[in-house]
């Protein structure tokens, strides 16, 4: 592979990594704050997507298409707290995984209901017209979804170290009893993670739809490569997961493309389960440590 | 030649020195205590000799053989049996059930005569549950077998780990803390269901912070803080050791 | 009297036995005994995966794969290769066992959400492979001609035939689950699942029995999936994906974890219900899963076999005295 095709691997790599940098941004965030992993977080993905193919349909400008998508699936993260997480109580892990993954379930049938079975476009934020690095090319939407990832990154951390709402979030994932103890409401913020969670997996949706469309069925293996990249960091680890995201997106497409085959990019997905696979097999807990897998 | 041989073992956690160079034995037939304050490191020891974590560094020998090198379930098929600090009962299945899984290194049946319930299986069966319900009787359980275990009171789930782990018929038996939370009377009862378990040959290893039952029914006693071995001997003897009184400042010895 | 208490301990079995392989007797149309054909196969799956899951505790997102193993295996060695379909089914669900053994030993080692993770990610690399290694599965297009099952003259292209086979089968793997339960191998397996360090310290080699019930597992959903290529003679990844690893732990879990009649209710509910759905709007169906499993969840962890022991709780709430205690214990696995 010359230099300029490893130059666009690496810029079509990037892209869909952000994707499933703020997808696994979306599980530390719960996972933080209530030890949940949430096997419908590929679906808050999904949904952000969609919702903004609809309100903007529906004549809203893009920016607005995409702010009321964020702010839509930031409400259903919440209901779903609201309705499938909060009655658990404290149920064991196999009832979480078993209503998340039935959530993940509904979720997107309910879309294939609402969106049909089509994979629907967004226009590009600003315009289609390449530009050049090099010999390869790099399309303005690209150069969108990485500021807007760094955007989101930043104001994450500004949020969590600046904020007082949170230093409380993060008092209660370091903590839950002690938090309450200071006065911290602990459900509310369970409710602002799940909130942000979903908003900022929806966001990356908006941002990946005008480059590879977006469809009901999408959600699964976004959420499944968002946890592969969270894993990858260190679960619970937030600029691991960030991390994580970028390298198994760059990963993923340099593979497809020193593989010398024809249809080797059918393989793009197993080569991402491959890796999650073997990061949990010798590394579980991650490139970057993070939190303890099992506690004895 | 001793049961069981702890030779300089460290055990490190991270920059943790949970056990630091500690050595002593045990003889068949004998009950010896492993006493310290809270964080000493008795649980990691007790982990430690049965297999269930590594020593940093030394060995732990049964007989002539490492457990430090072994996994739990071959320590256990050796003859190491034990208890748990934090109970470890299989809540929502029976008493009875309970101490039938305890048999299980005594057992043979495998997964395809279950499947056939061959009459050899059969046999076994009824053989297991017959040791199992004599076993619930040595501790005092044999009206409770078919209740859920999950339903017994604190004392009573002491004296099913202790039945369960008997099941396997144990050379060496380890309990952690079985004291913690009986009351005096339930406490002079387990110590006359250990001292009849020691009668039956089976050697004991005991962590206890209730002193009165450490120096009642052990023949020695080791004592750890932070890590270390400040003392052993006869039961008299530690309790008027300047070292280990001034361990346990303040608490009552 | 042995054989009155032989019946009396298997009373259930018998009964449930006698029920449903006497239903071609009483039916010949050819779409009732197929649900009952579909629902035997869905049976076998979801009996090792209740085992895996109910008894052993491990979660397995990934089942599909096994039963795409045998619907695959019996598919390529029968229409490709001519080989004899009992033959090709027996090659399949070895190959199903190995697989589970060879991934089981790492995956097995992984708790919780990572296990569940694991066993996902190994169910969608399955899928690729069926659809991507075209040479071998035809990909998308699936493969069709696949033979009907004989013994000698018996064409169990028949449905009824195929009904007595295939119950048969399933009747079985039932029976050996339930003797399975109350054995040596299961109640450590139930132990292992309610503290594992427990179970290793009395003896029990954890890592060997999870790989075993997995493997027993994978054996069972294989030959379900053996037969049912066999019954409907074509195949196709889309039978195979992740969604139906989900259907089958929703099954599993509705029917009722830990209890192995949980299964054959569960299977039924879950291949009765779509047929119910489909004459009003079948896209509708997997919502349905989906919003059914959570509600379990939250209402009635213990799945359809728990009923008993809910129904009590709501009455004794309406009386407003505790009138009574609840339902004893549920019932047992055994018998
Ligand atoms: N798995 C582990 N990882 C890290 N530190 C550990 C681990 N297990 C034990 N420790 C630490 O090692 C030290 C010894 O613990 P241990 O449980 O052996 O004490 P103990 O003597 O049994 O105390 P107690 O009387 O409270 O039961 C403690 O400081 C404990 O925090
Ligand atoms: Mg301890």
């Amino acid at each position: 592979m010359t230099f300029d095709q490893f130059l666009q691997y690496v810029f079509s790599g990037v892209t869909t990594g952000s994707i499933y940098a703020l997808t696994a941004l979306g599980f530390t965030l719960i996972y933080n704050a209530t030890d949940v992993i949430n096997f419908a977080q590929g679906e808050f993905v999904m949904l952000g997507g969609l919702t903004a193919v609809s309100l903007h349909d529906a004549g809203a400008p893009l920016v607005l298409a995409a702010l009321g998508a964020v702010a839509i699936v930031a409400v259903v993260g919440v209901v779903f707290q609201l309705l499938a997480i909060r009655p658990l109580h404290s149920a064991g892990i196999l009832a979480q995984i078993i209503v998340t993954v039935g959530a993940s379930l509904a979720l997107r049938t309910a879309a294939m209901i609402i969106w049909g079975r089509e994979s629907l476009p967004l226009p590009p934020f600003t315009g289609d017209t390449p530009i050049k690095v090099s010999e390869a090319t790099i399309l303005p939407q690209t150069l969108w979804v990485l500021g807007l990832t760094l955007v989101i990154v930043v104001a994450l951390q500004v949020f969590y170290r600046r904020t007082l709402t949170g230093k409380a979030v993060r008092a209660c994932s370091v903590n839950a009893g002690a938090a309450r103890l200071m006065g911290i409401s602990y459900s509310k913020v369970v409710l602002l993670s799940f909130g942000m969670s979903a908003a900022i997996s929806a966001a990356g949706g908006v941002m990946i739809t005008p480059v590879s469309f977006m469809g009901y069925s999408y959600g699964a293996i976004l959420g499944l490569k968002g946890f592969a990249a969270a894993i990858l960091g260190g679960l619970g680890n937030p600029a691991g997961a960030v991390f994580g995201g970028l390298t198994l997106g760059i990963l993923e497409t340099l593979t497809i493309g020193a593989l010398p085959m024809s249809g080797a990019s059918g393989y793009k997905d197993a080569v991402a389960f491959l890796i999650l696979l073997i990061v949990l097999f010798v590394k579980p807990q991650g490139l970057f440590g993070g939190r303890s897998v099992e506690k004895v | 030649m001793a049961l069981l041989r702890v030779e300089s073992v460290s055990k490190h956690f991270g920059g943790l020195e949970a056990l630091k160079d500690v050595s002593f034995s045990l003889h068949e037939g004998q009950v010896k205590a492993l006493i310290g304050p809270n964080g000493a490191g008795k649980t990691t020891l007790f982990n430690l000799i049965s297999g269930i974590d590594r020593p940093t560094s030394g060995h732990v020998f049964f007989r002539d053989k490492d457990l430090g090198r072994l996994s739990p379930h071959v320590a256990s098929r050796l003859g190491v049996g034990r208890t748990f600090q934090h109970s470890k009962v299989f809540d929502d299945m029976s008493v009875l059930d309970n101490v039938k899984v305890g048999r299980y290194a005594r057992g043979h049946a495998g997964i395809f005569s279950a499947f056939l319930t061959m009459p050899r299986h059969r046999r076994e069966e009824t053989a297991v549950a017959d040791a199992s319900l004599r076993t619930l009787r040595r501790v005092g359980l044999g009206d409770r077998a078919h209740e859920s275990a999950g339903n017994l009171p604190v004392g009573d789930r002491h004296l099913l780990e202790i039945a369960r782990s008997l099941a396997s018929e144990p050379t060496i038996l380890l309990l952690d803390e079985p004291a913690a939370g009986l009351n005096n009377e339930e406490t002079a009862q387990l110590a006359e269901i250990v001292r009849r378990v020691r009668d039956d040959g089976v050697t004991i290893l005991l962590v206890e912070h209730d002193m009165g039952f450490v120096m009642d029914i052990s023949d020695e006693v080791v004592v750890l803080d932070y890590g270390k071995k400040i003392a052993e001997g006869p039961p008299l003897m530690i309790r008027n050791d300047p070292e280990v009184i001034k361990a346990y400042l303040g608490e009552d010895l | 009297m042995p054989i009155l208490a032989f019946l009396r301990r298997h009373v259930w079995y018998i009964a449930f036995s006698i029920v449903i392989l006497s239903a071609p007797l009483f039916t010949g149309n050819i779409y009732y005994l197929s649900i009952l054909a579909f629902m035997a196969t869905r049976l076998m799956i979801v009996l090792g995966l209740n085992l895996l899951m109910g008894q052993a505790g491990q979660i397995s997102l990934g089942h599909a794969a096994f039963a795409g193993i045998g619907a695959y295996g019996s598919a390529i060695m029968t229409t490709r290769w001519s080989m004899d379909p009992w033959l090709a089914m027996l090659l399949s669900a070895v190959l199903a066992a190995a697989v589970a053994g060879l991934i089981g030993v790492p995956t097995l080692k992984l708790k919780g959400h990572y296990l569940a993770m694991a066993t996902l990610g190994f169910g969608e690399i399955v899928y690729i492979l069926l659809v991507q290694l075209k040479w071998l599965t035809n990909g998308t297009d699936g493969i069709g001609g696949i033979p009907s099952l004989t013994i000698g003259s018996i064409d169990f292209g028949n449905a009824q035939m195929f009904h007595w086979l295939v119950w048969g089968v399933a009747l079985l793997m039932l029976r050996i689950s339930l003797n399975l339960v109350d054995s040596r191998v299961g109640r450590s397996l139930r132990g292992l699942h309610r503290a594992e360090i427990a179970a290793m310290s009395l003896g029990v080699n954890t890592s060997f029995r999870k790989v075993q019930v997995l493997m027993v597992s994978a054996v069972f959903a294989s030959i379900a999936g053996s037969f049912y290529v066999h019954y409907v003679h074509y195949v196709s990844p889309v039978s195979y994906t992740i969604i139906f690893s989900v259907i089958l732990v929703t099954t599993v879990v509705i029917g009722g974890l830990g209890n192995v009649w949980g299964a054959v209710w569960g299977s039924a509910l879950m291949i009765l219900l779509p047929e119910y759905l489909k004459r009003y709007n079948q896209d509708y169906t997997q919502l349905v899963f989906g919003v059914m499993l959570i509600l379990t969840m939250i209402f009635l962890p213990g799945g359809l076999v728990s009923f008993r022991t809910l129904v009590a709780k709501v009455r004794e709430r309406f009386r407003g005295s505790r009138a009574g205690p609840v339902t004893g214990p549920e019932p047992r696995g055994g018998s």
